[in-house]
């Protein structure tokens, strides 16, 4: 079944909010962190109920109603959030609180808030949508199950349209532990050169993407999600190889039928190890992109992929600042997008133009 | 009194992260609940907190309503508490 | 889409037991596992009475296969989804496609507690093993690989309603035909997060707790996980023992009415048991047992009350909480509560609410105060609600 994405919005380290022109400059990071470029709230969330909001619930919110209102859908059938790390402030906050003042009274707002599905409840809230809600803390693939838990329901009975989100969000506090785990490279390596450099480690980025999800055709979608899979810890290349060709044959279609392959490379050699080998076994001669070297490293960051896949295929074009030098279709009818969180979790997203 | 009031005023500001509203702005007797200001269950337990760590002064959730109900309020509970106590 | 889902296995561990069989006997006895925290450091300890699995850290890596290093919530999580595994039989089947979704709300926070006290000192102190299973994800990850699970792993989290969405996911995933067969269910262990968290919130009893009590206090927090195995019901013919019940219905709802505090009225638990009921093509008078959220507080039972007074007046089913057995286990408890559900409608049987003095005088029903035999109960509805409004029913039908 074809599911339509009616409406993509996206909060990123890239100028990606309301912005009309698609990825057309490069916004640069001298350093391993890459932050979101953040509208002005004010305009977008009503004050008073935006207060208590930390940065990654007012980036999600302010994300999620500006991809209703180009959907033009006041309230969806349900609402379905992804994300790996969660509320990382709030629950920070109330931490270091809660060791700090040695388990005296402490501030409320921040345990309530620290709770994974704060996100898609406050959407629920200000919409007052009492229809389904869910929320996916699956590390490497919440995205993508909120995703298939989204399609699942749309075949359903009673859903005719699903808000999909997915959001990960950098604080000083992660960022550190991140670091001193290995996750992200030694020195400072600007996002311009990620790909340039043959090194450990990748840079950190966060986000959150919205889509508008349905089961019938608009006169507005952007593109259509003909299938999406995951799998977890493939025993070897071969096996990674094999769930490929499985989940194209699935499709009826070939490698040759994909016009554009958006990879997760992130610039760690371990991680991208991979991509180079499955370019070698399958995807040779595919004209092939990369994105991190736009958001950033983070478990949700396929969100960011997806947003990206479906406008390359709604304006037809591939931004200068994806750095492809081949020649692409004429016209970009299929877009595969192939991820893997760290090597233990793997996605797969197929989209086309309606 | 007045010293105490404008001290809670900024408190509550900072507490209850009310960015758009100036400390000064909210007044003496300004209900902090229902109509007023706009806050809900989840602020009283804010203020408990404020006052316990602030003022060390325990109010109980039945109480709120009536200790919370404006900033004057608040202050003539921590100065009848703290004559109780000396 | 496969039609019926059943649930082919079982497993629980909770203040009450360490196993099925465990905690059934502690049902049917009546005996309390709320009692004073012995296991976790906490400054409330002796303050605040919790329901706590009776095992240290070192006696349950024994049970479940870990390091003592890993952190409770996983090895909670192993050893509930061994017992339902192994119980089901379906390791004798070859080549099924076999899903774990599992739910938690703390995920490794009580490791993630003890790197933080000296992470905060000094950024390069505290021991990175300490938060390497920090996220909910990781600890569903690492069970999945004990278990040997690859097709699919995923986890959930809406607070106290997390895994009745893990199973509706995995009864979904089957009836979608994307697995054969899923252990669904949820695990949180007792943290000093969830503690402080729910203590600030004033909503914890200082005395055991009395769900459904006119003089209720509040809740007590408690640990452990549960696990149902799903199968398709071609897989459930291939077992050689009969499985224990059928999922015949599900539907979560929103409250949307606060971040915390539950509806007056309580639309969203109202909402989440109609549309379990119509999914399921049953009445409300078909429904002989319900498993109540019933958390002790006066808000939960308030609106969970009226939201079953709207529907059930003047046919009310036998229920109780089983909370005031296990306290509450927060993103285990629907998962724990499933397989209360499943052995009360395979057995016909019906637990009591302990400690219930004064039926709440707002609502005309009375729940179950003594463990009964009910042989002709045919069906059981279970209740959760969650933070951010988040309410789930399942309905579990006699085969």
């Amino acid at each position: 079944m074809k599911i339509y994405i009616r409406s993509a919005s996206s909060i990123s380290p890239q100028e990606t909010f309301n912005n009309p022109l698609f990825l057309n400059e490069l916004s640069e990071y001298p350093n391993n962190r890459l932050t979101c470029i953040e509208p002005d709230y004010n305009e977008l969330i009503d004050p008073k109920l935006s207060r208590r909001m930390s940065r990654i619930i007012k980036m999600s919110v302010a994300s999620a109603l500006s991809c209703l209102k180009d959907a033009e859908i006041t309230n969806p059938d349900a609402i379905i959030t992804g994300t790996a790390y969660g509320c990382l402030e709030d629950s920070g906050i109330f931490l270091a609180n809660m060791v700090e003042q040695d388990e005296e009274p402490i501030t409320p707002t921040a345990f309530v808030q620290s709770t994974h599905n704060t996100i898609g409840a406050q959407i629920a809230l200000l919409l007052k949508c009492n229809r389904y809600n869910n929320t996916f803390v699956s590390g490497g693939v919440s995205f993508e199950n909120a995703l298939l838990d989204a399609t699942m329901l749309l075949m359903e009975k009673d859903t005719d349209n699903v808000l999909v989100g997915g959001m990960d969000e950098i604080t000083d506090m992660s960022h550190t532990v991140l670091s001193r785990m290995g996750l992200y490279k030694r020195k400072p390596v600007p996002n311009r050169d990620l790909f340039k450099l043959n090194s450990k480690g990748t840079i950190g980025g966060e986000g959150a993407a919205f889509f508008l999800l349905a089961g019938t055709p608009s006169k507005n979608d952007i593109a259509c999600i003909d299938a999406l899979t995951t799998f977890y810890k493939p025993g070897d290349i071969t096996e990674t190889a094999q769930q490929v060709n499985s989940f194209l044959t699935a499709q009826s279609i070939n490698c040759n039928d994909i016009d554009l392959l958006i990879t997760g490379n992130n610039g760690d050699t371990r991680n991208d190890e991979i991509y180079v080998q499955l370019q070698q076994l399958l995807f040779g001669g595919i004209p092939t992109v990369s994105y991190k070297n736009l958001c950033g490293e983070y478990p949700t960051s396929t969100g960011f992929a997806l947003w990206m896949g479906a406008n390359v295929i709604k304006t037809n074009s591939i931004p200068a600042i994806l750095n492809y030098k081949g020649t692409a279709q004429n016209k970009i009818n299929k877009v595969l997008i192939y991820n893997h969180y760290q090597n233990t979790h793997h996605s797969l997203i197929l989209i086309s133009s309606c | 009194m007045d010293k105490l009031i404008a001290d809670l005023k900024e408190q509550i500001s900072v507490q209850l992260k009310l960015k758009n509203i100036k400390p000064e702005d909210i007044g003496d007797e300004e209900p902090l609940f229902g109509a007023g200001l706009g806050l809900d269950s989840l602020d009283v337990l804010e203020l408990i907190v404020l006052l316990k760590q602030k003022y060390k002064l325990k109010v109980s959730a039945e109480d709120g309503p009536k200790v919370f109900r404006s900033v004057k309020s608040m202050a003539e509970h921590i100065i009848a508490k703290q004559v109780q106590n000396v | 889409m496969s039609a019926t889902v059943f649930v082919a296995g079982i497993g629980v561990i909770s203040g009450i037991g360490n196993n099925t069989s465990e905690c059934l006997n502690a049902l049917e006895k009546g005996e309390t596992g709320i009692g004073k925290i012995t296991y976790l450091q906490t400054n409330h300890r002796g303050l605040l009475p919790a329901g706590e699995v009776k095992l240290s850290n070192n006696e349950l890596a024994v049970l479940s296969g870990f390091s003592p290093s890993v952190n409770r919530t996983a090895m909670l999580s192993m050893i509930a989804a061994k017992e339902a595994l192994d119980n089901s039989g379906i390791k004798d089947i070859p080549g099924l496609r076999t899903g774990f979704v599992s739910a938690s709300t703390a995920g490794g926070m009580d490791k993630t507690e003890n790197f933080f006290t000296n992470f905060l000192t000094d950024r390069s102190k505290g021991k990175l093993r300490d938060v390497i299973y920090h996220e909910c994800g990781s600890i569903t990850a690492i069970v999945a690989e004990k278990l040997g699970i690859r097709n699919h792993v995923s986890t959930i989290s809406t607070a106290c309603s997390s895994s009745a969405n893990a199973i509706m996911y995995g009864a979904r995933l089957i009836k979608h035909n994307i697995l054969d067969a899923v252990i669904a269910g949820g695990t949180d262990a007792l943290t000093r997060f969830s503690l402080n968290g729910f203590n600030t919130l004033m909503i914890l009893d200082e005395q055991y707790c009395q769900p459904f009590d006119e003089n209720r206090r509040g809740l007590n927090l408690g640990e452990g996980a549960g696990y149902v195995l799903l199968t398709s019901e071609r897989i459930a013919s291939l077992l050689k023992k009969d499985p224990y019940c059928s999922i015949s219905g599900y539907c979560n709802a929103n409250d949307a009415y606060h971040q915390t505090a539950s509806s007056p009225d309580g639309d969203g638990p109202y909402q989440a048991m109609t549309g379990a009921l119509k999914m399921s093509g049953l009445r409300p008078q078909d429904i002989g047992y319900i498993n109540l959220h019933g958390t002790g507080t006066q808000n939960n039972d308030n609106s969970e009350g009226a939201a079953i007074e709207r529907l059930f007046h003047p046919h009310y089913p036998k229920m109780s909480s089983t909370k005031s057995f296990t306290g509450h286990t927060l993103g285990a408890s629907a998962g724990i509560e499933a397989v209360f559900s499943a052995l009360a409608v395979q057995k016909g049987i019906v637990y009591p609410n302990l400690r219930l003095q004064t039926p709440m005088k707002a609502f005309s029903f009375v729940p179950e105060t003594t463990f009964s035999k009910y042989p002709e109960l045919k069906n059981v509805l279970s209740n959760s609600v969650g933070f951010g409004g988040n309410c789930s029913s399942l309905i579990f039908s006699k085969l």
